[in-house]
């Protein structure tokens, strides 16, 4: 492999050219803003006018009322991870399972075993770690509690946002642990639906994500 | 790249009713795009001078910046390769995906890639790579290269993408509904994505400080390409490395309003390493091809340097005038429009690409909506100085907008006359009374094509000073 020479004759040639070094740039001086009651509903505000369905869930029995507003919405099915923190509850609120609302499934081992099942599922639902009201993202941290493709693959994506996580902007929320050091191997901001306007401009929805993505803010 | 190529291409594009009316319809929507997401002048201002302080430093300290972010990212599990050349960053791409086995790819937008002819490369190796954005998509299926950085297929308008997929895609019926077509690519690229045996795809930014590789979209096939298969190379340009993480947020801003007019994209991927042990999902093996090609030589030139801040937005096509009107295809080259004509001589050489800084007018608008404030007409002007004093410009090149003979005689008997005042006086006198009859022939008969003819004043600018009392200066 001709690597390692490579590195260091682009480093000598990057080396050698005159360079004089600027300080950092001053952001502008702003405090940096801790959530609050008015963030949640900015995030929504944002959420809503990139086409994403918000609502809001009382903090108790937040999965009982998630499992009433899903239902008569012709979802068949429901795909979640068993590692996850709010697993348990999501599991009791479907007991006993109902004709109205979907069947909740649970992700299986790792994804090799699991594609099939993956590529023909319904809907997913994950949480988001924090999110941020302007410019109106959820931070989701895929990892061992959240496979990173439930909430990609399938063409409805359930998310639920602690609001307490909720930040004012994107530069408040790298305030949040989760993006202390080391970083999760992924994380992701999402804004809405997947969407492109590829075609004269046309703006169409679900292209190759979630054509839906319905948040729900826990209080 | 000969010139009379250029000069044809040129003509062909402006020729071309509908290419025109697909460029002037998307530019002029992009264009009122970005100013309703950035309402604020004086704060779009300011962002924009913290983007290019931000894009500057990290140019000032791009070797520290590089070695920090390789061994960042080898911590976090993410192997890093170094290429001088497009041809070794090929080469290095096709190693490791032989060494897995990998016959099929599955690749997100990538203006690298696209620079080093990636694709054509791997299949040439016996390697399918499928684009799946969709506009890539499109131009894939047709054959062709990007017309523009940020819409590939802005060129096409739906009739045209329609009998495309009618004639390319297996089973689909021809249909000029936006979301029918959507669904078919989406029906098209499921099953690539399954059975990819890798992903590729570029970068936005690499922050130095964690090892993180930042990819933004809107279709999530980004996601797909770096989180379905089990292998993910992703292939960059030296200069995209940003210092620290909260260095992300105004750029972010800058890039997706500039590019698109968005706030934010739908997504913002922070790939900061492989799956990890207990991860149910994600790729065993992830890979950085760091590609130099030509950038430290433009690095070596403090001026040039500014050139390297490029955050790929696609601004200043929107903006061009030139670019509106022949499209992206007319350069010949992977990146058109104002930052191609300033990047494309300095990577391929002056003598090859030396004609691209001269089909501008200079009007400055690129310079004006740059969100890093790099001195576009500034550079173009440098780069045509440079062009005339190439030793490929000798010689009579007609039509290149290089001078030719006559050209550099003219120019001569310029600066004698004007240090001549009697002589000088004596040409405005003849221009007043005989510029009217200037015969279209020789250079004058070009200009003419296609400006207007002149039209002297018959009113002596200095006269007319002097009557209103202002001293002849
Ligand atoms: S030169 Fe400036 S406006 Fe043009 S693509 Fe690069 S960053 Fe955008």
């Amino acid at each position: 492999m001709p690597e390692p020479r490579a590195r260091e004759r682009i480093l000598a040639r990057l080396r050698a050219a005159p360079r004089e070094i600027p300080p950092r740039p001053e952001a502008e001086a702003r405090p940096p803003a801790a959530p609050g009651p008015e963030t949640a509903a900015a995030l929504e505000a944002a959420l809503t006018a990139m086409r994403a369905e918000v609502h809001r869930l009382p903090g108790g029995r937040w999965a009982a009322e998630l499992r009433e507003r899903l239902a008569g919405r012709g979802l068949s099915e429901l795909l979640y991870f068993p590692g996850s923190p709010w697993a348990v509850e999501l599991e009791e609120a479907w007991t006993p399972a109902a004709q109205d609302s979907p069947r909740l499934v649970a992700w299986e081992g790792a994804v090799e075993d699991f594609r099939g099942r993956l590529f023909s599922a319904a809907a997913g639902i994950t949480a988001a770690a924090a999110a941020a009201a302007d410019p109106g993202v959820l931070l989701l941290r895929p990892g061992p509690e959240e496979p990173r493709l439930l909430s990609l693959v399938p063409p409805v994506h359930v998310v639920l946002v602690p609001a307490e996580r909720i930040y004012p902007t994107f530069e408040d929320a790298l305030a949040d642990g989760s993006f202390a050091p080391p970083l999760a191997a992924n994380l992701v901001l999402v804004s809405g639906p997947s969407k492109t306007a590829d075609i004269e401009l046309t703006l169409a929805f679900g292209v190759h994500g979630p054509r839906e993505l319905l948040v729900f803010i826990l209080a | 790249m000969a010139d009379s190529a250029f000069e044809s291409r040129i003509e062909q594009a402006l020729e071309d009713e509908t290419l025109r009316r697909n460029f002037a319809s998307a530019l002029g929507a992009f264009a009122a795009r970005r100013r309703s997401v950035f309402p604020d002048g004086r704060a779009l201002e300011r962002l924009r001078t913290q983007a290019a302080a931000i894009r500057d430093r990290a140019l000032a300290r791009l070797p520290e910046l590089l070695e920090e972010l390789e061994s960042r990212l080898t911590a976090n599990g993410i192997r890093v390769h170094w290429a001088e050349t497009a041809a070794v960053g090929c080469r290095l791409v096709l190693e490791i995906l032989e060494a897995h086995g990998v016959r099929r790819v599955v690749k997100g937008k990538s203006m690298v890639s696209e620079e080093m002819h990636l694709n054509a490369f791997l299949a040439r190796h016996g390697i399918e790579t499928v684009e799946t954005d969709l506009g890539e998509f499109i131009i894939q299926l047709a054959g062709e290269t990007p017309a523009h950085i940020i819409v590939p297929a802005v060129h096409k308008n739906r009739a045209q993408i329609a009998r495309l997929f009618q004639e390319k895609i297996a089973g689909a019926p021809y249909t000029e509904e936006v979301t029918e077509l959507n669904a078919i690519a989406r029906r098209t690229l499921r099953e690539r994505f399954r059975e990819a045996g890798a992903g590729l795809s570029g970068v936005n930014f690499a922050v130095a400080e964690t090892g993180t590789l930042c990819l933004v979209e809107n279709e999530g096939n980004g996601r797909m390409c770096t989180g379905v298969p089990p292998l993910h190379i992703a292939v960059m340009g030296i200069e995209k490395v940003i210092e620290r993480l909260e260095d992300l947020p105004p750029l972010l801003r800058l890039l997706t309003g500039s590019a698109t007019g968005q706030r934010v994209t739908t997504y913002v991927n922070l790939i900061s390493g492989p799956r990890r042990n207990a991860d149910p999902d994600g790729p065993r093996e992830v890979h950085l091809v760091l590609l130099d090609n030509g950038r430290s030589a433009v690095y070596a030139d403090p001026e040039l340097r500014a050139t390297l801040r490029c955050i790929r937005c696609g601004c200043c096509l929107n903006h061009c005038p030139v670019y509106a009107r022949i499209g992206g295809h007319a350069y010949g080259t992977t990146y058109p429009g104002p930052i191609g004509k300033v990047l494309t001589p300095q990577l391929l050489g002056i003598d090859r690409a030396g004609e691209l800084p001269f089909a501008s007018t200079l009007c400055g608008a690129c310079e004006e909506v740059c969100p890093v404030r790099i001195p576009l007409a500034h550079l173009l002007r440098r780069l045509r100085a440079e062009a005339v004093r190439s030793p490929a410009s000798r010689g009579d090149r007609r039509g290149s907008g290089r001078p030719d003979r006559l050209e550099r005689l003219a120019w001569w008997a310029w600066g004698q006359a004007v240090q001549r005042p009697s002589i000088y006086r004596a040409i405005l006198a003849g221009g007043r009374w005989l510029g009217g009859l200037l015969p279209p022939v020789g250079p004058l008969e070009r200009w003419m094509r296609t400006h207007a003819e002149p039209r002297f004043s018959r009113r002596n600018l200095r006269r007319i000073l002097r009557r209103q009392g202002i001293p002849d200066a």
